[in-house]
């Protein structure tokens, strides 16, 4: 298991690298720097903007730019922002959990919805209910975030319409919590403010959904297939041939056979996730790294931008290593093969 | 009354090219610790059969019968919830593909006590303990170490044998063995049919063994459906059936069988079994039939006689009725459709 490991890892050096690569000469592509959209209207001299930007390190030759953002990394230090003058990583951790807090509620909002409907529609396949469901989740998979987003607004938000749900941030300006974990869900409950909690939740309600459609219909749809494929394996007349509960034979023998499909679908959402947040959390303002990353990028925060994009690419790619190894946990056949 | 009685059954598949006929008008009866094989080539509604009295056939499959019934119970009309009642419990089926069968995600020891817990509970240490024992039963050794494997981590043989533990685990009366050593190594092979035999003999099981293989027939049943094209053709005990074969295609098995030696594989017949877009008209076994005629090809046997044919053997060899056949005694009468029926014909010679 342990060299199963380090391979994993060792093949994940020259991505790591690609990603490096691409997010330091991203934002360098783009027309403008910081010196620019920090002066603003304000237009400096050209003397004045070359010593602006040599004090900031933006003088030097690309190449060796470059090399120090690599040895930054590897010494743990992303640089400094210089909107907020805050070290990037302590930038982003303040924001990650508001980010985690928002995908975690969107993919279990997914995977909430998105397994039960695929089981039933491929234990049904075939019914009305498999059909609309399918045709729900095409939609939901072709949704553009920003319409979604903003039609929630105006269906759910509107004081016009049903004027349920804020519209924007985590939790009410009525209530001041103080951040312990960072999981406003939690801080919430932990404050003795009263309401605070259901404040915090009912902010996170559109936001979810939102975030959520997309990886919910992904997983309805792969866990339809996955299902009706075993649904039709041996080892399934098996279990019916056993005189198991239906309830067994799918949710049991089906369902953790399914589940190895399932897990790894689910687990390279968080690409998409994360994707999706940046989108969301601009909608919603809601205050974490992704809108963190568009703010940086608008105001061409080349270390903030750089280190972000490094940040949550090393993420992704953890979270998919992690996702490898549920599926050899859950997958006996691939547990013994290594060991 | 039998413990299985099955008469008149057909399995219809709905396909892209209409309906198809897997089963068609097949009769079944098996009393206690009685033991009926059925045997047939590939593609001839074996497996379908009895898929069918287990009610594991797809979606896609349509049956139809005149009876069902075990032990008083008729499996026609009973409801999806009775019917889990009796499988697994009173009848299990044993199936061709033991890699397959047996559920990856699971340990061995987990798939035997699930069926035994569904059916007759018990406490976890009382479901190890009968785990073990059946496990050992089954041949199994080391059991209790086995009991923590999955099936991956262990020989086709030894998951047929689990197979068998677990179907074997809540006492049935009636086993089903579908093709039980087809995937498997010849030395096993004739382990695991002794293993199913002498279950049988121990515990008064009725035991229905399907099979390629003659030799086994010879050796274990008593009773033999041969089976063609979904079709019953013939169905005798197995002493007559060897002696006397009356079915051209029985017939043609066993003299493709060299010196009808024991432990051979099923010989092969010229041609396939007709599937279904080349299903003949009249016979079905028409077109490799060395005794066919003009009749043969346009009109069907008659279902539910006791032999499928216009022109039965008789005494296990072809006559001088049959066509192509001249020996003493040739009465002249040789040629096809005069109208002798198979049963006028076996009566007349008997
Ligand atoms: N689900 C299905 N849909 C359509 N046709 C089927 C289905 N299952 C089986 N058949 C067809 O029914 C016929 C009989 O199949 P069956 O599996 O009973 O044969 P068998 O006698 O068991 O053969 P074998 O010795 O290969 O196991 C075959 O032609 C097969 O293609
Ligand atoms: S009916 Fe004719 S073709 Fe069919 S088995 Fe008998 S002799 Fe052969
Ligand atoms: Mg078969």
């Amino acid at each position: 298991m342990i060299r199963f490991i380090l391979t994993k890892l060792g093949l994940l050096i020259p991505t790591f690298l690609g990603v490096t690569l691409v997010a330091f000469s991203f934002i360098r592509m783009l027309p403008g720097d910081p010196v620019e959209l920090l002066a603003g209207e304000r237009s400096v001299s050209p003397e004045r903007h070359a010593e602006l930007m040599a004090a900031l390190g933006f003088d030097k030759p690309l190449w060796e730019q470059y090399f120090s953002f690599l040895v930054g990394i590897l010494h743990g230090d992303l640089g400094t922002s210089f909107s907020s003058k805050q070290p990037v990583l302590e930038e982003f951790f303040v924001r990650f959990p508001a980010t985690i807090e928002l995908a975690t509620c969107a993919i279990i909002f997914a995977a909430l919805i998105g397994l039960p409907a695929g089981i039933v529609a491929a234990v049904k396949r075939g019914s009305a209910f498999d059909h609309t469901l399918m045709g729900i989740s095409l939609t939901g998979y072709s949704m553009p975030i920003f319409w979604w987003g903003l039609l929630l607004i105006i269906l759910f938000s509107s004081p016009d319409m049903l004027g349920l749900t804020p519209v924007s941030g985590r939790i009410s300006a009525l209530f001041w919590v103080d951040t312990e974990t960072g999981f406003m869900l939690i801080d919430s409950l932990l404050s003795d403010e009263k309401g605070a909690f259901r404040s915090a939740a009912a902010h996170l309600v559109l936001p979810t959904i939102v975030l959520g459609t997309i990886p919910m219909a992904i997983i309805a749809r792969q866990t339809r297939s996955a299902m009706l494929e075993i649904l039709g394996e041996d080892y399934v007349r098996t279990a019916k041939a056993k005189g198991l509960s239906p309830f067994r034979i799918v949710g049991i023998h089906a369902l953790r056979n399914a589940l190895i499909t399932v897990i790894t679908v689910i687990g390279l959402q968080v690409g998409v996730l994360l994707a999706g947040a940046i989108l969301t959390e601009t909608i919603f303002s809601w205050p974490g790294i992704g809108k963190w990353m568009i703010d940086s990028i608008s105001r061409r925060d080349y270390f903030a931008v750089q280190g972000g994009i490094v940040l949550i690419a090393s993420i992704v790619m953890l979270v998919n290593l992690l996702v490898d190894f549920m599926y050899g946990l859950i997958n006996p056949r691939i547990l013994h093969r290594r060991s | 009354m039998s413990l299985l009685e099955i008469r008149n059954l057909s399995v219809e598949f709905e396909t892209a090219h209409g309906l198809f006929r897997a089963v068609d008008s097949v009769d079944l009866e098996i009393d206690q610790g009685e033991m009926a094989a059925i045997v047939g080539e590939s593609g001839s509604g074996k497996s379908v059969s009895m898929l069918a009295l287990m009610g594991l056939l797809p979606w896609t499959a349509r049956i139809t019968a005149d009876r069902m019934n075990f032990d008083g119970k008729d499996l026609l009309t009973i409801s999806q919830k009775e019917r889990r009642k009796i499988i697994g419990k009173d009848i299990s089926m044993i199936f061709q593909e033991p890699m397959t069968s047996l559920n990856p995600c699971f340990t061995v020891g987990y798939q035997i006590m699930e069926v035994i817990k569904e059916h007759l509970g018990g406490t976890r240490k009382e479901l190890e303990a009968r785990a073990i024992e059946l496990l050992g039963l089954v041949g199994i050794p080391a059991p209790e170490s086995r009991l923590r494997a999955f099936p991956h981590q262990m020989s086709g043989g030894m998951n047929q044998r689990v197979m068998i533990a677990m179907m074997i685990a809540c006492n049935p009366r009636l086993l089903i063995a579908d093709e039980p050593t087809t995937a498997l190594d010849v030395t096993i092979q004739a382990q695991i049919l002794e293993l199913l035999q002498d279950l049988q003999h121990k515990r008064g099981m009725a035991l229905v063994l399907i099979t390629h293989d003659m030799g086994v027939v010879a050796e274990t049943a008593e009773v033999v459906n041969v089976q063609y094209a979904g079709q019953q053709v013939e169905r005798q005990n197995v002493v007559d059936l060897f002696a006397k074969p009356q079915h051209p295609y029985t017939y043609a098995l066993l003299s493709a069988l060299p010196e009808r030696a024991t432990g051979k594989r099923l010989p092969s017949i010229p041609g396939v079994v007709p599937g279904l877009l080349d299903r003949p008209t009249g016979c079905l076994f028409n077109p490799r039939c060395q005794f066919a005629t003009d009749k043969c090809r346009s009109t069907p046997p008659a279902l539910h006689s006791k032999v499928l044919c216009h022109y039965p053997l008789v005494d296990g060899k072809p006559t001088n009725n049959h066509p192509g056949v001249s020996g003493p005694g040739s009465s002249g009468q040789g040629s096809s459709g005069q109208g002798s029926s198979g049963q006028e014909a076996l009566g007349g010679n008997v």
